[in-house]
């Protein structure tokens, strides 16, 4: 049995490699024979039915707005997180209570660009207890509660456009960070209406120190740094040596505002820029900077309303680098750096130069040195700008094409993904020395070795998150599924062991020991606890109440009824809100509500919560609602009724559960 | 609601849950019925552990125990246990005390999967009632409190 399914999977790996030597990077992938998958694949990420995978792996959704999780080594979807997209299946963005969330100064926006998933750490390693995530094109940074593995908080980020390098964290998670890619003109009307060609002289860049709040998961800008129009690509904290500084990969230092593909990849080299946080929280502490127009929305998850709570802030604490010398440096870095990650001692900052053929890898002592000695090659827009070879450890020499991002393992090497060659390269940090390489399918963006941007790697597997799938599953279509890769990394040599689909795009990903992450589950909400306006704590608290024309009904449900489960006297022009508690106080018990007509989408109420659905009825007549989480054997009878009479009619407002005798 | 459509339902419904019960919970080690989370045993610690004769002691009845039992009854109980004789969901209270044993009481409302799983007078009542028991997540204090409670009807 064993022999034809090797053989197969052997076969059909090097016919996949075939298809793309022949079909499309003609000379740009290093061909290897390390593509057949090895003998013991299998076994090693099956994971035996009913045990559990190793680690968690959180998974950006990319353009979906979201967080998948899977599971490592086997790559099962565990459960996609709504962040900045709605989502009919939970009621997330649909729900009265879950609504508030999505509230930017713009309005209510149910989608976003989800793209870089950070762990909250405790000195430098991550903790399992929050995972960070940005919205790119309405500027918003989230917390997912690893306890609930939902969105906990959303903060709006202003004076921002294109939100990508973020929310990387320092090693206390003090603060994330979020840094624009598009630079904007910011200020007040006049100041921001200018013609899109005064770039040089009136657009800016900001990177922004976002605190959230130990106990409560609140999030807001503890400052904001004005900075030279660029673009911000990717950013890490420094550690060890490097506590305290904050590096941003920037590319544009063309300015261009058209035409990037060509016109930002005109100069040889653009920046690494240097902040010293340290320095800018003294700064906000002692009360420098001022307060500029900065109108953000910070919506937070209150667990015990089970409601949304919106703080509106007009203003932002903003920092100019001009007023404040040593608080900025720019470090040159080959071709529109994309990556810019510490590895786990915190001596060295690797920048990838998307367009490069080599990978620089900068020293934080020697950076320390040049700026103590003034060795500058001159300024950027008013910015200290460091020479290259006095800050500079040493270069990866012809590592591949396109090397994008770095991650590292605890034994000192560091494993970079190359997007044009489609491989990811293992290195030597100290030596610079490439020790192998093994290529992915295809089209590799961000890789993820768990702890791997930490300070204590737990290293095993690095995963590729793909661009491109092409012929690796089963077609669907015009689009495809997009990809990840998971390689062993314990021996010297990488080994591909699973592909497995992702949802979205999968843009980046951080993994953790799932052992960190288990013991703070919430099971259920304590119904005690709950202090929902509409609670309904037993069926002796349901009931209908009208205020005007809207019609409140406190309803409950437990395995398998609603009460009340008849609802009359409901009239056209009546808005019905639906406050739904889950009376059960068990794991894995959800319920849920749904009503014919209703123009939003389910309540999957968790037990002890109460959620609300608000309902339009549109004619008259007798409507069902169900629950649609399927909860026991009699779940198909977990129904009900609602009478809808016109606007003026005089049937009495009632709302009971009849029960018959059903004998002892 | 028909009463004749309904006996037809759960007949239908008992069919199934024969069906998907047969040939589980032998295993004491594995003591958890088809579907429940295993680690649902983990995380109960001592409740884990069915209680005894010897557990549960009865004087007269309490008071102030059996009010606080009725307030945990209002919010967790009273959906599908009447204080009558009659079945709403789950078997009526009246007189309750005196058809079961006050450990059996106990171990249905702390232990409730195991109860399924290994007792036979539970899976006899499942076979009537058709909705598993939940387990409401009540303290052993509580359950108590519930249990005077339940003397008093």
């Amino acid at each position: 049995m064993k022999r034809p399914l090797l053989f197969t999977t052997g076969t059909m790996a090097l016919a996949g490699l075939a298809f793309v030597l022949v079909n499309s990077l003609p000379g740009c992938r290093p061909s290897t024979t390390q593509t057949v998958v090895t003998g013991d694949a299998a076994s090693r990420v099956y994971v035996k039915p009913g045990t559990h995978d190793e680690f968690y792996n959180m998974v950006s959704g990319g353009f979906s707005g979201q967080l998948a999780v899977y599971g490592l080594p086997s790559g099962r979807l565990l459960r996609e997180v709504p962040v900045f997209s709605v989502d009919p299946e939970t009621g997330y963005g649909y729900s009265e209570e879950t609504k508030g969330m999505l509230m930017t100064s713009h309005g209510f926006i149910p989608w976003d660009d989800s793209h870089h998933p950070e762990l909250s750490q405790t000195n430098g390693i991550p903790d399992g207890k929050w995972c960070f995530i940005n919205g790119n094109n309405t500027p918003r940074i989230a917390l997912i509660d690893m306890g609930t593995f939902r969105t906990h908080s959303i903060i709006e980020i202003p004076n921002s456009a294109g939100n990508h390098s973020s929310p990387f964290t320092t090693g206390n998670s003090e603060y994330v960070v979020a840094g624009t890619r598009f630079s904007v003109p910011m200020g007040d009307d006049a100041q921001r209406d200018v013609p899109i060609s005064s770039y040089k002289e009136t657009f800016k860049g900001t990177v922004s120190f976002i605190h959230p709040e130990p106990e409560t998961g609140k999030m807001s800008i503890a400052f904001q740094i004005v900075t030279p129009a660029v673009d911000f690509d990717l950013s890490h904290a420094g550690k060890g040596p490097s506590e305290g500084w904050f590096f941003f990969s920037c590319y544009n230092t063309e300015q261009a505002y058209s035409l990037l593909e060509v016109n930002a990849s005109q100069r040889d080299k653009d920046f690494i820029m240097a902040v010293n946080w340290k320095m800018a929280e003294q700064l906000a502490k002692e009360g420098k900077g001022k307060r500029v127009p900065g109108r953000h929305y910070s919506n937070w998850w209150n667990d015990k309303t089970h409601s949304s709570e919106t703080t509106v802030v007009e203003d932002v604490l903003q920092l100019d680098p001009k007023e404040h010398p040593g608080l900025l440096y720019f470090m040159p870095c080959p071709k529109s750096p994309h990556g810019c990650d510490v590895d786990p001692t915190g001596k060295y900052i690797v920048g990838s130069g998307k367009l490069a053929a080599l990978i620089p890898v900068f020293s934080f002592e020697k950076m320390q040195k040049a700026i103590a000695a003034n060795e500058l090659e001159g300024d950027f827009a008013g910015i200290p700008v460091l020479k290259y070879e006095s800050v500079l450890h040493g270069e990866v020499k012809k590592p591949g094409l396109g090397p994008l991002h770095t991650e590292f393992d605890a034994n000192g090497n560091a494993y970079t993904s190359f997007f044009v060659s489609s491989e990811i390269v293992k290195w030597n940090v100290e030596k610079l020395e490439v020790l192998d390489r093994v290529p992915t399918y295809y089209s590799i963006g961000h890789l993820c070795v768990p702890g791997g941007d930490s300070k204590q790697p737990w290293g095993k597997y690095v995963i590729a998150y793909n661009k491109i799938t092409k012929d690796r599953y089963l077609p669907t279509g015009p689009e495809l599924t997009q990809s990840a890769q998971l390689y062993s990394i314990d021996g010297d040599k990488m080994e591909l062991l699973l592909d497995f689909p992702t949802t979205g795009e999968p843009h980046y990903a951080q993994a953790i020991p799932a052992d960190l992450v288990k013991p703070r589950e919430v099971k259920f909400f304590k119904i005690e606890e709950n202090q929902h306006p509409y609670v309904a704590k037993g069926e002796k608290e349901a009931r209908v109440e009208r205020k005007g024309n809207e019609v409140h009904v406190w309803m409950t449900s437990i395995r398998s009824h609603f009460a009340p489960d008849n609802i009359e006297g409901v009239k056209l022009g009546d808005e019905v809100y639906f406050h739904v508690t889950n009376l059960e106080q068990d794991w894995d018990v959800p319920h849920g509500f749904a009503i014919k007509g209703a123009a939003n989408a389910e309540l999957l109420i968790m037990p002890g919560e109460t959620q609300t659905l608000k309902w339009v009825p549109t004619r008259v007549g007798v409507w069902p609602m169900y629950c649609t989480d399927f909860c026991s054997a009699l779940h198909q009878e977990m129904q009900g009724y609602v009478r809808v009479s016109p606007a003026n009619s005089n049937v009495p407002l009632k709302g009971e559960t009849v029960s018959v005798d059903a004998g002892v | 609601m028909s009463t004749s459509t309904k006996s037809i339902a759960i007949a239908v419904m008992a069919l199934s849950m024969m069906a998907a019960c047969g040939g589980g919970g032998t295993d004491a080690a594995s003591a958890g019925p088809p579907g429940a989370p295993t680690l649902e045993k983990e995380t109960g610690g001592s409740k884990a552990k069915l209680l005894t004769e010897a557990d549960v002691t009865l004087g007269d009845i309490d008071n102030g125990m059996a009010e606080k039992g009725k307030t945990t009854y209002d919010v967790k109980c009273q959906a599908c246990h009447s204080m009558g004789e009659n079945r709403v969901v789950g078997p009526g209270w009246k007189g309750i005390t005196t058809r079961r044993k006050p450990e059996w009481i106990m171990n249905m409302i702390l232990n409730v999967d195991v109860m399924l799983a290994e007792d036979a007078e539970a899976q006899k009542q499942l076979e009537q009632c058709l909705v598993r028991m939940p387990n409401q997540n009540l303290s052993m204090e509580e359950a108590r409190q519930v249990l005077e409670f339940m003397r008093t009807l």
